[in-house]
């Protein structure tokens, strides 16, 4: 059945927003097409406070004019609506599933704080001590997350688990290089390290990245601001 | 020869008053899922169990099903649906109303409230247990829930005359009892 042409989806997004692009990732996964809707977070669009009245904020996908809001939410109503299309997002088994959302969860409620405050905190105790507790998540998914044989969270395809960690592939070699210090070594953390460049080179992903040069400029003007104002 | 996993392979690890565990009781009740109710006193500290169920938060909530956990409410009552789907479903089967249901428990899950019309679902089961604790915020806050929000106020009038929701929870009173003890130990007047 092809449902493609009476379908209509539409993406307001903001070219910085790592949960743009996970949402950006697993339309590719699904070979789905779109319209994409760059916004002014300074300026937003009426549609956009339509679309979104609660949170107001990016990404937000409108299909056949009805919006869905929240990165997560959005994810796994991709994989409902295109169920037999593109690759699996979620895995097929119950567990499987209850713990792909488990970890899924992991890198909001755990990891991204201390690595944001590592980023935002100028050099000092303060700041090692959020590096030390983002190493410690760090250690938590490399060990628990056993890849084993398989390229990726999801198995040999991106898949949710992936997705959530996906923007850490990139805006952690930022971070670093901005810093001048690594928080992800090879040596430390093997199977993550090396999870990262696959994840980079992975169809669904490789062609649908932020700039990276201007990223890293408004990552270090990011920087500077919290540190000026701290 | 695989084994078929039933459901009186369940086991709640859970603490009486928490609203998180509330969620998971009431999702049991309204599948009629029969599961063995484990209470972990957490004031006296955390089982082996349950540090070996949820080594990441060590926390409850936590849902054994023939041995396998499942952790974080929300989630434990989406696995609920999808392990058996013989059972009432929460979520509705319609992606896109599934997507709403979703987005709304996050909501609550970020401490917002809001007050479901459309039958009894997953946002009703997500936020059914904090009505227990009403009386005490009004107590502690000096305020009337049916004064600020009467929508929501009428709703937990309805939701609590729902059976599986009755047996759940406990009485506002013996939550503002429990919120006295807390504050005494914690040194909070």
């Amino acid at each position: 059945m092809d449902h493609q042409q009476e379908e209509k989806v539409q993406l307001f997004g903001m070219w910085a927003s790592p949960y743009v692009y996970k949402v950006k990732w697993a339309l590719s996964i699904k070979g789905m097409e779109y319209e994409y809707v760059e916004e002014d977070l300074g300026n937003k669009s009426g549609q956009l406070l339509e679309h979104n009245p609660v949170h107001k904020k990016v990404p937000v996908l409108v299909y056949n004019g009805r919006p869905v809001a929240e990165s997560d939410v959005i994810v796994q109503f991709i994989d409902d609506v295109w169920k037999g299309q593109g690759g699996r997002i979620l895995p097929e088994d119950p567990h499987e599933r209850a713990m792909a959302r488990f970890w899924a969860r992991f890198v909001p409620d755990k990891l991204s704080p201390p690595i944001w405050k590592w980023f935002t905190t100028a050099g000092g105790e303060e700041q090692e001590a959020a590096r030390e507790a983002a190493v410690e998540h760090l250690r938590v998914l490399e060990a628990e997350l056993n890849l084993g044989r398989n390229e990726f969270f999801g198995g040999d395809s991106v898949g949710l688990v992936d997705l959530s960690l996906g923007a850490l592939a990139y805006v952690i070699p930022m971070y670093e290089e901005i810093i001048g210090a690594r928080l992800i070594t090879e040596e430390m953390f093997p199977s993550l390290y090396a999870w990262m460049g696959r994840f980079l080179a992975a169809p669904p992903v490789k062609d649908h990245l932020p700039p990276m040069e201007e990223l890293k400029l408004r990552f270090r003007a990011i920087r500077e601001y919290f540190l000026k104002n701290a | 020869m695989a084994s078929e996993k039933s459901s009186s392979d369940l086991i709640l690890l859970d603490f009486w008053v928490s609203p998180f565990g509330q969620r998971v009781r009431i999702a049991l009740a309204e599948k009629s899922l029969p599961y063995e109710y484990v209470e972990e006193d957490l004031l006296a500290g955390k089982s082996d169990r349950l540090l070996q169920s949820n080594p990441v938060h060590k926390k409850i909530p936590v849902l054994l099903h023939g041995g396998k956990p499942v952790n974080e409410s929300l989630i434990i009552v989406q696995y609920l649906d999808e392990a058996f789907p013989d059972t009432p479903s929460l979520l509705p089967s319609d992606p896109y109303a599934r997507a709403q249901a979703r987005f709304w428990a996050d909501y609550v899950d970020k401490k917002e409230f809001f007050g479901g019309e459309h039958g009894f679902g997953f946002v009703d089961a997500a936020f059914a247990p904090f009505t227990a604790w009403f009386q005490s915020y009004e107590k502690y806050g000096e305020f009337k829930v049916a004064e600020v929000a009467p929508k929501i106020a009428a709703w937990t009038e309805r939701v609590g005359k729902r059976e599986s929701v009755a047996k759940s929870l406990y009485s506002p009173d013996k939550v503002y009892d429990f919120i006295a003890v807390l504050k005494k130990k914690y040194g909070i007047e």
